[in-house]
């Protein structure tokens, strides 16, 4: 799994690409905590297009991910999630607890 | 119910092995032709149950994971994981959605992620001896999609 970047006022954009499971996910959660630090955003749009498949760890991520934005007054979202991912996060039910929008590419 | 095809796998409860597991249960899936979602939805619960027994069964070891899929008849998918590890001792528990031992790295929704993903889910654990997780998932065939 691979993350890339877009910082613009603020908003910090983490680009997830590749396969979000449990092998990946501890990397993942390291990558993110380093960009939190590093960029301190008040936003975080978290951009799914690129993830070919998330399973519960992807989940883990986010909830942990939307935890540290709230404790700094920060907000944060998912866009884009492709279909297996979407499914994931549907079932899970966190898009009551972060915003899931699909933006037109 | 007799078995069409089958397939059994064994490998080591090795965190990089979730990929192999997935990719291995969506190769032998096609042969049903599924969709891309239903394919999706396979590949996910194959991982959940892998993932369940890599951190939860083997904590502190590597211990060994079968996966045995097979196609029964009437286009049935049946997909079988089993390992040796430490057991569940609460299993109703464990298959409430957010409970978890893992922790802030695990979500506590494997249990029911696999039960959404699949027609149905059987979970068999022994504490001391061991769990298997038997699902299975009906992929209709092209003639009867809508």
């Amino acid at each position: 799994m691979e993350i890339g970047t877009a910082f613009a006022e603020g908003r910090l954009t983490a680009y997830l690409t590749g396969e979000l499971d449990q092998h990946e996910a501890r990397r993942a959660m390291e990558s993110m905590d380093e960009l939190l630090e590093e960029y301190l955003p008040r936003d975080l749009v978290v951009d799914l297009s690129g993830l070919r498949f998330m399973d519960s760890s992807g989940i883990a991520l986010l909830i942990r991910l939307s935890r540290r934005l709230r404790e700094t007054g920060g907000r944060m979202w998912i866009e884009n999630p492709a279909q297996q991912p979407k499914r994931v996060i549907d079932t899970a039910g966190i898009d009551r607890l972060i915003p899931v929008s699909v933006r037109k590419l | 119910m007799k078995a069409v095809n089958y397939i059994k796998l064994e490998f080591p409860g090795r965190s990089s092995n979730e990929a192999l597991a997935r990719a291995a249960a969506a190769a032998f899936a096609l042969q049903l032709d599924p969709t891309l979602e239903e394919l999706g939805d396979i590949k996910t619960a194959v991982s959940e149950a892998v993932t369940n027994c890599i951190v939860h069964a083997y904590p502190d070891t590597v211990g060994k994971i079968r996966m045995r899929l097979r196609v029964l008849e009437g286009g049935l998918l049946e997909i079988a994981v089993q390992d040796w590890g430490c057991g569940i001792e609460d299993l109703q528990r464990a298959r409430e959605p957010l409970f978890t031992t893992g922790g802030e790295e695990r979500s506590g929704m494997g249990f029911t992620i696999m039960e959404s993903f699949m027609d149905k889910l059987r979970v068999r654990s022994r504490p001391g001896r061991g769990t298997t997780v038997v699902m299975q998932r009906r992929v209709r065939s092209r003639a009867e999609r809508p």
